[in-house]
């Protein structure tokens, strides 16, 4: 195993090094060694993100295939004649526009449910960290990062069910309540490095602690709110284990679980199931496409802090 | 509920600087106890409960009795159980490796001087914003289908075969798509780690004749440290609740050869072994949190700070 990993490792260094090179040329004109450099490492990742790119590509030149063309050959090749109709045909067979509307609801409630309840629960704590219950307040949420889903599923399918919550409300808070550790994380490491100083001048001014909190504290949260509501998000909207396990209904179910609801309705219809494929990954990519700077930085400080 | 002496009376007023509050403001429980209240109920409680009914022989419903440790006894002896372990271990520390491996190759690549940067970055960022079900499906018919194909008209017959159906080899596609999705959350983390590497370090080393496989392992190898443990704790973390990949990919088949943990968990529902599962749940909350102790204490020991 570690040598399979260890070939990776070595040109990896070879490029690292190889980077420091080119950064010696910097001060000067750029060599022409260090631009065949350059064009070199853009040729070798290039290579790389095919392995991205081409399963991207097979959905959606499947799902505009004829079913005479999707059964055969190895997939790869363009539609020839070109067929949209797969995309009615999986809409309507999956019951996308349902399935659509509850991902939407389910991702946004773990969006708002999230930034709303970690702000609030990290601001308390850091504001009142030599407090012991507040001190221990954070220890005990944090320790919930090594509880996983799978380890309290059994009792907790039970529990919803019993609290009515075997829906997608249910879906929701079970899915802020699996984020809470990472966002109060996140907050309260924000929180810390924010001055007192502004919330006691604005309490002097009559302020209560809702108000500093709302007017004052919340607005400054906004790069880690970006940072929660998309962590939150993601894992809201592509999760498959929760939903499958907590909804009862399967008509109220998420669009990553329809896919496998359905997967025996599409049969050898591959340019029907790759319709579908696409509609569920297209929301995300659109997105990200269109927002990379934002969700990058946004996912950048939820990952160094 | 402060055991410090309160302050004498005419203290207190005179402080220019508004002291610590003794008291706390009331809006501060109000706004922890949301999500204190929920977190116990629905997070802790059902951990609770389920370590309760793994010493019992409940089967989802009805009445039920103590068992003592008898699920547990059991448990050790399952071969169904204990091959679902091996594979889930297994699996994990492959992925992790090729995961780490992938990423800081990646990631060097990435930070050196290319063309495309920002174009290339967002490519490789893609899998992390796509369905792990779905892109499973996808790949499952690029296994089954497109590469038996492809390797049949090059005439590679012993690859014509689907290694989805092969059960020494299954895992392997898991391994991949797995890869696929993860490798960026692992990337984000190690351009944050190069991104944080002074520019000098590597200049100075060069002058005093540092070879580049030489910085590599002298400098950022240890630079980024640090950052390789951190991916390797969540990694393990990911992949041990390994699910959604498998379901789409293999659904644990052929036979039982990809059943995760979590899979063998969730069989509690339909079996009649709840209390059995819950059994296997708490085991495998052991173990998680070992080796995530474990991993920590390997940073600890070797001085790296986070």
């Amino acid at each position: 195993m570690a040598v399979a990993a260890d070939p990776a490792t070595v040109e990896a260094a070879a490029k690292g090094a190889r980077r420091n090179e080119g950064h010696q040329h910097t001060g000067g004109a750029v060599s022409g060694r260090a631009s065949r450099s350059a064009w070199a490492l853009t040729g070798v990742l290039l290579l790389c993100g095919l392995t991205v790119v081409l399963p991207l590509y097979l959905t959606v030149t499947m799902a505009f295939k004829t079913p005479e063309q999707s059964v055969d050959g190895n997939g790869f090749s363009l539609p020839a004649p070109f067929n949209p109709g797969s995309f009615a045909d999986a809409w309507n067979l999956v019951g996308f526009p349902t399935a659509f509307v509850i991902s939407v609801v389910v991702a946004a409630a773990s969006v708002a449910g999230a930034i709303v309840l970690a702000s609030l629960a990290a601001y308390a704590i850091v504001r009142n960290w030599e407090n012991k219950l507040f001190k221990y307040s954070y220890f005990y949420l944090l320790a919930a990062m090594f509880i996983p889903f799978p380890v309290i599923a059994l009792p907790q399918v039970k529990l919803t069910a019993f609290l009515s919550l075997d829906n997608p409300a249910g879906v929701a808070v079970l899915h802020i309540l699996f984020q809470l550790s990472f966002s109060v994380l996140l907050y309260s490491a924000f929180l810390r490095s924010i001055p007192e100083e502004l919330e006691e001048s604005a309490r002097l001014d009559g302020a209560t602690t809702w108000q500093v909190f709302w007017k004052l504290v919340f607005p400054l949260l906004a790069p880690m709110n970006a940072t929660v509501g998309i962590f939150a998000f993601l894992a809201a909207w592509n999760d498959f284990m929760m939903p499958s396990l907590i909804t009862s209904n399967p008509d109220l179910q998420t669009i990553p679980v329809i896919q496998q609801i359905f997967q025996s309705s599409f049969s050898t219809d591959y340019n029907v199931a790759f319709a579908s494929y696409l509609m569920a990954m297209a929301p995300t990519i659109i997105v990200y496409v269109f927002a990379q700077r934002w969700v990058m930085s946004g996912v950048t400080r939820g990952a160094i802090k | 509920m402060s055991t410090t002496a309160p302050p004498r009376r005419s203290e207190a007023p005179v402080a220019v600087r508004p002291q610590r509050r003794r008291k706390v403001d009331a809006a501060f429980y109000v706004m922890l106890l949301p999500a204190l209240a929920l977190f116990t109920l629905l997070i802790i409680g059902p951990a609770l409960a389920g370590m309760y009914f793994s010493v019992t022989n409940y089967v989802g419903y009805g009445e039920y009795s103590f068992v003592g440790l008898a699920n547990y006894l059991v448990l050790f002896t399952d071969p169904r159980i204990l091959a679902a372990y091996g594979f889930t271990l297994g699996f994990s520390v492959v992925a992790v490796l090729l995961v780490n491996a992938i990423a800081l190759f990646l990631a060097v690549l990435l930070n050196s001087k290319i063309r495309f940067k920002t174009a290339l970055r967002g490519v490789f960022f893609i899998p992390m914003v796509v369905s792990g079900i779905v892109i499973a499906y996808v790949f499952n018919y690029i296994f089954s289908t497109s590469l038996p194909a492809v390797f049949g008209s090059l005439g590679i017959t012993a690859w014509s075969s689907s290694i989805l159906a092969n059960e020494s080899w299954a895992w392997v596609a898991v391994v991949i798509v797995t890869a696929w999705q993860a490798i960026p959350s692992a990337l984000i983390i190690y351009l944050a780690g190069l991104l944080a590497i002074p520019e000098e370090v590597y200049e100075a080393s060069s002058l005093d004749g540092a070879t580049p496989w030489r910085q590599f392992t002298a400098i950022t190898l240890p630079l980024v440290a640090g950052y390789v443990v951190i991916n390797t704790v969540l990694g393990f973390k990911n992949f041990l609740n390994a699910y959604d990949i498998i379901v789409g990919l293999t659904n644990g088949g052929p036979g039982t050869a990809t059943s995760s943990v979590a899979m063998t968990i969730f069989t509690g529902f339909t079996s009649g072994d709840y209390a059995y599962q819950m059994a296997n749940a708490v085991v495998f909350f052991i173990i998680t949190v070992v080796i995530s102790v474990l991993q920590l204490r390997i940073i600890n020991r070797r001085g790296v700070s986070l």
